[in-house]
C-alpha cells in the first residue's frame, strides 16, 4: 500500500502546478493587454476587465477610449494569442505521445501547412459551405490538415513501416513544401493582396477581433476533451503500438481519435492565425521537463503554458521592433529552430547510448 | 489454460505458421524453441491475439481468444516483450502502473486503492521498488526488463507470454528473471509461455517444450525428451551434443564448433620424469575419466603429473597442497589431471600399443605395500588409509563416448587385478589374492577426434589393447620393484 503521504504529496504537487501556471497565465494576459503603442497601467486593465466581466461601471478616473482598446483589440488579441498556443501545445503534446516522437509537432508533421492551404482555398475562392456559414474556414483547415496528417503517415509507412522519428519528419517537410508550393502557386494566380496573405501566412493574431476567438473556442475545446478521454492510452502508446495492444488498448480508436482531436486543434489555429510554427514543438518539452509525461496532467497543463508562451510571443512581436509589428510565426520560428536542434541531437545521443 | 487447435496462420496470406496444435497447462512454464524462421513470434503473435489466423482456433479457458474484448484479454494474457523502449522519461511507478489499465472504468479511468496496491506489490516482486521515482531511461538493460516485468504483473494476468526474455541480459539476470518466474508460476498457479533461444535455460526451467520447424510442430514433450541431440540437429542444422546438468535432472546442450580440431597423435606427448614426478606434457587437450586428486571426474587436460610423494605424506587438504605445488613448478591446475603415489618412479612401466586401429600409450606406477583384496576388504578394521600406490594412465586416440570411458576404466581395473593376481600379490589381512591397493587411481585421457569408439569393455578392439597394455605396465612396474629390492 502507497504511503498516504506520498499521495497527499503528489497531490498537492498538482494544485500547486496548476495554481502557478493558471496564475502565469493570469499575469501574461494582464501584461499583453497593458503593454502597447499606448500602454495601459496593469491596475487599470484589471479594474476594466473586472467591470466588463461582472457588469459594474467603469471607475471614472478610466478615460472609455481605453476601455475601447481594452475591449475591442487588445483583449480579444490576447485571447486569440492564448487560444492558438493552447491549440497548438496540446496538439504538439499529443503528436509526440502518439508518434513515440519527440520532434513532432504540426508545423514538422506538415499538418499546418495542409490546413494554410485548406484556408487560402477558402479565402481566395471565396467558398461558403451551407450550413456552415463563417465556420467554413475552420472546418476546411481542419479537413485539409487531417488529410495531410493521414498522407504524411500513410507516406512514412510506405517508406518504413515502424514509423521512425526521422522518416515521420522527412515526410512532414515533403508535404509541407509540397502543400507550401501549391499555396504559394494560388496566391501567385491570384495576384492582389499579396501582402496580407503572406503576412497571415507567417502567423499572426493581430486585427482579428472577437469573431475569430468565437471561431476557435469550440474547437479547442472539443479537442482538449478529446484528447483527455485519450490520456491513459497516449501513456500506454508511447511505449509503442503493439505493447499498448497487450494492455488493453483498442490502439485503432484511440490512436483515430487523437489523430482527429490534434487536427482539430490544428486546423482551427492555423484558421484563425496562420502558420506558427515550433509552438507545438517547444512547449510540450518544456512541460514533461517541468511535470512528467503522465498525459493525464501533461496535455492540460502543457494546454495553458501553451497560452502563455503565446501572449508572451505575441507581446514580443508587436514591440520588440514597434510601430513596425512582426509576424508572430517568425519569431516562434527564430526560438523555436534552434530548440528542435538541440532536441534533436539530445534525442539522437541517448539513442546512440543506449 | 490454453487450447491451439489446427493453427494456421502468417503475414500477407503467406502461411508462418502451419496446423499447430497443442495446449498448454495452468501452472507450467512452457518453452517455445526453434531456429530463426521457424514461426515462434508469428505463434506468439496468434496466441496473444495480436494477429489474426487463418485457420484453426485458440481456445484460452476454453473460450475462442476472439469472444474476448481488448480489454477482457488483457486481464487474462500479459506479454512480456523483448524490449520496449519509450522516448519519454516515464518513472517506474508510472510504466508499471501502465499494466492496471485494463483495470480501469469509466470515461476518465480512475484508478482506486486497489490499482495502486497491484503495483506496489508487482514492483516489490521484481524488485524494482527500490527505484520506483527513477525515469526508466536510467535503469540499465536487466533493471529496465524487470520493470517491464513489473508492468506485466501488475496486470494480474492468469497467462504470461514471453518473447526472449533473457534476450540482452547477462548470464546472473538471465537466471535471476527465470527463477523470478518460476517462483510466481509456482506461487500463484499462473501459466507462462515463452519463446527462449537458449536451449539450457529451455531444459533447466520449462515443463514442456515445444519445438518448432519451418512452422510445423516437431515435437512437444518434456525438456528430457526433447533435449535429444539427434532431433534437435536435425531442425538446428548444427552439431550438438547433450549432456546432463550435474546437479538437476535436466539435459544440457552442448554446441559443437563444426571446425576440426587440428590432428591429434599421441606420439607428441612428452614425458618428462625426475625422482620426484612424470609429467606428460601434450601440445593438445585431451578429454579425461580420473579418480586423480586434481581434475577428477571429467575434465579437459594438457598436463599429466603423477607425483611421488613420502609414505608419511599427511595433509589435511591434500588438493590445495598439491595445487600449491603444481604452481611452484608452473603448472596451470585447471588444465592438469595430477595424482600421487608413494612408490618410486623409476620403476614404472611403460607400454605403448598401435594395433588394429588402436593406438595407446599406457603408464603405471606400482607399489604393493597396502594391498587389498576389494572382494574381503569389508573384513578390515578402520583404518587411516596411507595414499595410493598404484597409478594407471591411459592415453589414448579417439572419440570415447561417455560409456566407452566408463569401460576402459572397468577394463583397466580388471586387468590390473588380473595382474597383480598372476604377480601372487596377496592381501596381506585376508591372505587372499589382491585386487588392488588402497587408493589406486586410474586416468583414461582420449584425443577426442579420429575414429569413433562407442564401447571399450574387455572384447572390444579397444578393451582389449587396454586390458594387455594394463596387464604389462603393471606387470614390468612389479618386477622393477623386485630387482631393485634384490640388488645390494
Amino acid at each position: 500500500m502507497q504511503k498516504p503521504s506520498i499521495r497527499t504529496y503528489t497531490k498537492s504537487k498538482l494544485i500547486i502546478s496548476y495554481g502557478a501556471v493558471l496564475l502565469l497565465l493570469c499575469f501574461a494576459v494582464s501584461l499583453g493587454i497593458s503593454v502597447g503603442s499606448i500602454p495601459i497601467p496593469l491596475f487599470h486593465v484589471i479594474q476594466i476587465l473586472g467591470a466588463t466581466i461582472f457588469h459594474y461601471p467603469v471607475p471614472d478616473n478610466i478615460d472609455t477610449s481605453m476601455v475601447n482598446i481594452v475591449m475591442a483589440i487588445r483583449f480579444p488579441r490576447v485571447v486569440l494569442a492564448m487560444l492558438v498556443g493552447c491549440a497548438l501545445a496540446l496538439s504538439g503534446t499529443a503528436f509526440q505521445g502518439l508518434l513515440k516522437n519527440p520532434l513532432a509537432d504540426p508545423y514538422t508533421l506538415g499538418v499546418s501547412s495542409g490546413s494554410a492551404l485548406g484556408a487560402v482555398i477558402v479565402l481566395f475562392f471565396g467558398i461558403q459551405l451551407p450550413f456552415l456559414g463563417s465556420f467554413t474556414l475552420p472546418v476546411f483547415s481542419i479537413i485539409m490538415g487531417f488529410l495531410t496528417l493521414i498522407g504524411v503517415i500513410y507516406f512514412s509507412r510506405l517508406v518504413q513501416r515502424n514509423l521512425s522519428v526521422e522518416t515521420i519528419i522527412l515526410a512532414g517537410v515533403l508535404c509541407s513544401s509540397f502543400l507550401g508550393a501549391v499555396t504559394s502557386l494560388l496566391i501567385a494566380l491570384t495576384g492582389d493582396e499579396l501582402r496580407q496573405i503572406i503576412g497571415w501566412l507567417l502567423g499572426s493574431v493581430s486585427m482579428r477581433g472577437w469573431a475569430y476567438v468565437e471561431l476557435i473556442a469550440p474547437f479547442l475545446f472539443a479537442g482538449l476533451l478529446i484528447l483527455l478521454a485519450s490520456a491513459r492510452e497516449l501513456n500506454a502508446l508511447s511505449f509503442g503500438q503493439q505493447d499498448a495492444r497487450t494492455i488493453g488498448v483498442d490502439v485503432k480508436k484511440h490512436t483515430s481519435l487523437v489523430l482527429f482531436g490534434a487536427s482539430l486543434l490544428t486546423g482551427s489555429a492555423v484558421a484563425v492565425s496562420g502558420t506558427i510554427g515550433f509552438v507545438g514543438l517547444v512547449i510540450p518539452h518544456m512541460a514533461r521537463m517541468i511535470w512528467g509525461v503522465d498525459h493525464r496532467h501533461l496535455l492540460p497543463l502543457s494546454m495553458i503554458l501553451g497560452g502563455v508562451f503565446m501572449v508572451l510571443v505575441d507581446l514580443l512581436a508587436r514591440t520588440i521592433i514597434a510601430p513596425t509589428e512582426l509576424p508572430i510565426g517568425v519569431l516562434t520560428a527564430i526560438i523555436g529552430s534552434p530548440i528542435f536542434a538541440v532536441i534533436f541531437i539530445r534525442y539522437r545521443r541517448k539513442k546512440v547510448t543506449t | 489454460m490454453i487450447n491451439v487447435q489446427q493453427l494456421s496462420g502468417g503475414y500477407d496470406g503467406k502461411k508462418v505458421v502451419d496446423d499447430l496444435s497443442f495446449s498448454v497447462e495452468k501452472g507450467k512454464i512452457t518453452g517455445i524453441i526453434g531456429p530463426n524462421g521457424s514461426g515462434k513470434t508469428t505463434l506468439m503473435k496468434m496466441i496473444n491475439g495480436m494477429l489474426p489466423f487463418q485457420s484453426g482456433e485458440v481456445l484460452i479457458k476454453g473460450k475462442p481468444i476472439s469472444s474476448y474484448s481488448a480489454k477482457e484479454l488483457a486481464r487474462m494474457i500479459a506479454v512480456l516483450p523483448q524490449h520496449a523502449e519509450s522516448s519519454f522519461d516515464f518513472t517506474v511507478r508510472e510504466a508499471v502502473a501502465l499494466g492496471r489499465y485494463p483495470f480501469y472504468k469509466g470515461l476518465l479511468k480512475h484508478s482506486t486503492p486497489r490499482d495502486d496496491e497491484v503495483v506496489q506489490n508487482s514492483m516489490e516482486f521484481t524488485g524494482v521498488e527500490e527505484f520506483a521515482d527513477k525515469s526508466i531511461q536510467l535503469l540499465s538493460g536487466g533493471e529496465r526488463q524487470r520493470v517491464l516485468l513489473a508492468k506485466a504483473l501488475a496486470q494480474e494476468p492468469k497467462i504470461l507470454l514471453l518473447d526472449e526474455p533473457t534476450n540482452h541480459l547477462d548470464l546472473a539476470y538471465q537466471m535471476k528473471l527465470m527463477d523470478l518466474l518460476k517462483d510466481w508460476v509456482e506461487g500463484c498457479q499462473l501459466t507462462v509461455v515463452a519463446i527462449l533461444h537458449d536451449l539450457n535455460i529451455a531444459s533447466l526451467y520449462c515443463d514442456q517444450v515445444l519445438l518448432l520447424d519451418k512452422g510445423k510442430m516437431k515435437a512437444i514433450g518434456k525438456p528430457g525428451d526433447i533435449m535429444d541431440s539427434r532431433m534437435l540437429q536435425s531442425v538446428y542444422k548444427t552439431n550438438l551434443s547433450r549432456q546432463e546438468h550435474p546437479q538437476k535432472a535436466k539435459p544440457l546442450i552442448a554446441l559443437v564448433p563444426r571446425h576440426q580440431d587440428e590432428r591429434k597423435d599421441l606420439s607428441e606427448i612428452v614425458l618428462e620424469a625426475t625422482p620426484e614426478t612424470m609429467i606428460f606434457r601434450s601440445p593438445f587437450s585431451l578429454k579425461t575419466m580420473s579418480s586423480a586428486v586434481i581434475g577428477g571426474g571429467y575434465q579437459w587436460a594438457n598436463t599429466f603429473v603423477n607425483r611421488h610423494v613420502d609414505k608419511n605424506y599427511n595433509v589435511n587438504d591434500a588438493q590445495k597442497e598439491f595445487e600449491d605445488y603444481l604452481s611452484s613448478l608452473s603448472i596451470n591446475p585447471n588444465d592438469t589431471v595430477g595424482m600421487m603415489t608413494a612408490a618410486r618412479l623409476q620403476d614404472a612401466g611403460m607400454v605403448s600399443v598401435d594395433e588394429k586401429g588402436v593406438k595407446l600409450l599406457v603408464a603405471s606406477t606400482v607399489g604393493t605395500g597396502n594391498a587389498v583384496d576389494a572382494g574381503r576388504s569389508w573384513e578390515r578394521k578402520d583404518q587411516p588409509m596411507p595414499i595410493g600406490t598404484i597409478n594407471i594412465w591411459i592415453f589414448m586416440e579417439g572419440r570415447l563416448s561417455d560409456e566407452a570411458f566408463v569401460q576402459a576404466m572397468m577394463t583397466a581395473t580388471e586387468a590390473k587385478a588380473g595382474a597383480l593376481r598372476d604377480y601372487g600379490i596377496k592381501d596381506p589381512v585376508t591372505g587372499t589374492p589382491a585386487t588392488g591397493t588402497s587408493t589406486d587411481s586410474v586416468c583414461i585421457a582420449s584425443t577426442q577426434n579420429g575414429k569413433e569408439m562407442r564401447y571399450a569393455g574387455t572384447i572390444t578392439p579397444a578393451g582389449k589393447a587396454i586390458g594387455k597394455a594394463v596387464y604389462q605396465t603393471v606387470g614390468i612396474a612389479i618386477k622393477n620393484y623386485r630387482k631393485r629390492m634384490l640388488q645390494p
